[in-house]
């Protein structure tokens, strides 16, 4: 299935900032995260079409999954 | 901190006093709110002689503590009508302390039209004729120059701009950072009452003063390293902020469909790395010259969210470029050149106005159709008329609601006459509580519920859903109530929110430096008291609940992509407060 990956803030040094990846039926934020070489504790904020999500919800074809590392601000 | 001084611009008297003893616990805000609510008369005209300004450091301004050195800013506000109080970086807060001023009250008016400059020093405090080249549509930053190279270029300074002089609903104080740029105290036009009171500028010079008295000096470096080392080690105080500044916030809203755009008509945009804090930092990084990534608004700040933006040959533009004021511009009137935008920061900094009321109002203007929506430029020279002023600057520089009544709309983002700053309530419901119940009008930094609903920061509660908020937007206006009256900058609340030494340091550091023993229960029951003061304020100035409510539009307008409505009852919004 095609998945939209979009990476932002510290994520995108030496990184895309958006990629579409052909993953496999039953894949998670987490594939995509191993894939990209991130480390989890990087991957602070995780939404699947725009809302929160956990690394091991499991995706659907033509999902976006934008990926965030600890940011703040106000 | 021993002095509690008052000058009375009617008589152009200058008393000072030992502190009174029902103030002398309290600090920043708990110290505003609780003067304005004892001594001005809640049904007064903010720009009337019974208005009364405040300020005061926080209570561990001119300590060693990190990020210590912000000011409260207190009165009845001119564009809410509320109590309001507004807080900047910059340097008067640790000069103030470092002098023994608790507080400095302004009171009063002189009949004639002069405009006047407050001295303050070591021998004491003088009132003295502000010099005619500073005034009438004189820019901030010439201002600066002209007051330091007059009274010495390290004074610290506070000054109401060319909008401040006219009186304007949006005006704010500047303040002179370390560098002679300029922080503000944005919000609720207190410009406007320093300038009812023909107060140009305060100046203050702390030669002589010696070091903040600490009761238990050994306690406090040992819970300051605590606390730093708190601060350094989160990922988003210790490393985020400083590399790309709060405008990291534009993708993050952007992705969870919270970014307000085109006047709270959508919460996405398409432009987002136009105006990114990727691309804030990126630009900053290539251009080189003046351009700092990170910058501190004060000495002793370790976070460093700010920076100086320069433009194409490396020359300073403006600096504090925050992410509000990037919004308003960016997404909500949808200006795309990120130059263009810094241009008109700067420029509203110069005029002394609140960058997220005139952006917010500048959005609204475009949908009345006062200014083409996305243009920069046309902007620029609307912003630039609030120096004369134009008749159409004026309005521009009444905020919001004020714009919203002259072009005849019903989308009119504000709550009690403030305009809702960058986080759409539909889709991020947490803030929406914030807005609707705060004592100050819509403010997000009175209970930053973006930290729990999408930043993951301190909570992790669904931004869609009303579970939890009510009790979050509670529990994040108290603690910040309580912080606010340190002196601290809100963006400790990164470090010490999910780090309980973090947070225990910081009450540890106010024990040692008074020598007292507050619990962390201390600390909440200040908040709830500052919340509580500030709130019967507004009853008794004719605020209900009813004034505790969104704009409509947002009940009836579904917000793309998430396609959610604002849904809280006044039942449950008033919830947010029944403490
Ligand atoms: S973190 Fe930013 S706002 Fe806070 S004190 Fe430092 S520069 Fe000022």
């Amino acid at each position: 299935m095609q998945i939209k990956v979009k990476l932002f803030a510290t994520l995108r040094e030496n990184r895309e900032k958006e990629m579409m990846m052909d993953l496999v039926q039953g894949a998670t934020p987490k594939d995509i995260i191993e894939r990209l070489n991130i480390r989890a504790e990087e991957a602070a904020i995780i939404m699947i079409n725009g809302r929160g999500a956990n690394s091991d919800q499991v995706l659907e074809d033509n999902d976006t999954v934008s990926i965030f590392p600890p940011v703040g601000g106000g | 901190m021993n002095k509690f001084i008052r000058v009375d611009m009617t008589t152009l008297n200058v008393t000072t006093d030992e502190v009174p003893v029902k103030y002398v616990g309290l600090g920043g805000r708990a110290l505003t709110s609780n003067f304005v609510a004892d001594e001005v008369k809640p049904t007064c005209h903010a720009l009337g002689k019974n208005n009364k300004i405040i300020f005061a450091p926080g209570l561990l301004s001119g300590t060693t503590a990190p990020n210590s050195g912000r000011i409260s800013v207190g009165a009845k506000s001119p564009l809410t009508g509320t109590i309001k109080e507004s807080n900047s970086g910059g340097s008067f807060s640790q000069k103030m302390a470092k002098l023994g001023i608790k507080a400095l009250v302004i009171e009063g008016m002189p009949a004639g039209d002069k405009f006047y400059i407050v001295k303050i020093d070591i021998n004491g405090v003088t009132i003295e004729e502000a010099p005619a080249e500073i005034l009438g549509g004189c820019g901030n930053y010439k201002a600066i120059e002209v007051l330091s190279a007059k009274y010495g270029q390290k004074v610290g300074i506070a000054l109401a701009g060319p909008a401040g002089e006219n009186r304007l609903p949006s005006a704010n104080i500047s303040f002179k950072d370390p560098d002679g740029n300029i922080r503000s105290a944005g919000r609720g036009g207190l410009g406007a009452v320093l300038g009812s009171k023909k107060v140009k500028a305060l100046v203050i010079d702390e030669t002589g003063a010696g070091a903040v008295p600490i009761a238990d000096p050994e306690k406090f470096k040992a819970a300051a390293k605590v606390f730093a080392k708190a601060l350094l080690d989160h990922p988003v105080s210790g490393q985020g902020l400083a590399a790309y500044g709060t405008d990291v916030l534009v993708n993050i809203l952007n992705e969870a469909g919270g970014l307000p755009a085109n006047n709270f008509t959508a919460g996405r945009i398409e432009h987002n790395d136009c105006i990114s804090g990727e691309t804030l930092n990126a630009t900053i990084t290539e251009r080189g010259g003046d351009g700092k990534v990170s910058h501190g608004c004060h000495p002793g700040c370790v976070i460093r969210c700010s920076q100086w933006y320069p433009d194409k040959q490396g020359k300073y533009i403006t600096s504090g470029f925050e992410y509000e004021t990037i919004w308003g511009l960016g997404a909500d009137a949808g200006i795309k050149d990120l130059d263009d935008i810094a241009y008109i920061d700067r420029a509203m900094d110069d005029l002394g106005i609140d960058s997220i009321e005139t952006a917010v109002a500048i959005a609204t203007a475009m949908e009345g159709g006062l200014l083409p929506w996305g243009d920069g430029k046309a902007v620029l020279e609307a912003v630039n008329q609030i120096y004369e002023p134009t008749p159409l600057g004026r309005i521009l520089a009444s905020g919001t609601s004020v714009v919203g009544k002259v072009c005849g709309l019903f989308r009119v983002p504000v709550v009690k006459d403030q305009g809702i700053p960058a986080y759409d309530p539909r889709p991020v419901k947490g803030i929406g509580l914030t807005y609707a119940t705060t004592p100050m009008g819509a403010d997000h930094t009175a209970g930053y519920c973006i930290s729990g609903n999408i930043l993951k920061v301190g909570a992790n509660i669904d931004p869609l859903k009303k579970d939890g908020q009510i009790e979050y937007a509670r529990a994040m206006q108290i603690g910040t109530a309580a912080v606010d009256s340190t002196g601290m900058c809100l963006f400790v609340y990164f470090g010490i929110a999910d780090n309980p030494g973090g947070y225990q340091a910081l009450i540890d550091m106010i024990n040692a430096q008074y020598g007292i023993a507050l619990t962390a229960v201390d600390v909440d029951k200040l908040g709830e008291s500052v919340l509580k003061v500030e709130r019967a304020f507004n009853k008794a100035a004719g605020f209900t609940n009813a004034h505790d409510r969104l704009p409509e539009f947002f009940e009836y307008e579904p917000c793309p992509p998430h396609n959610v409505v604002w849904d809280f009852t006044p039942e449950e919004i008033d919830e947010v407060y029944n403490f």
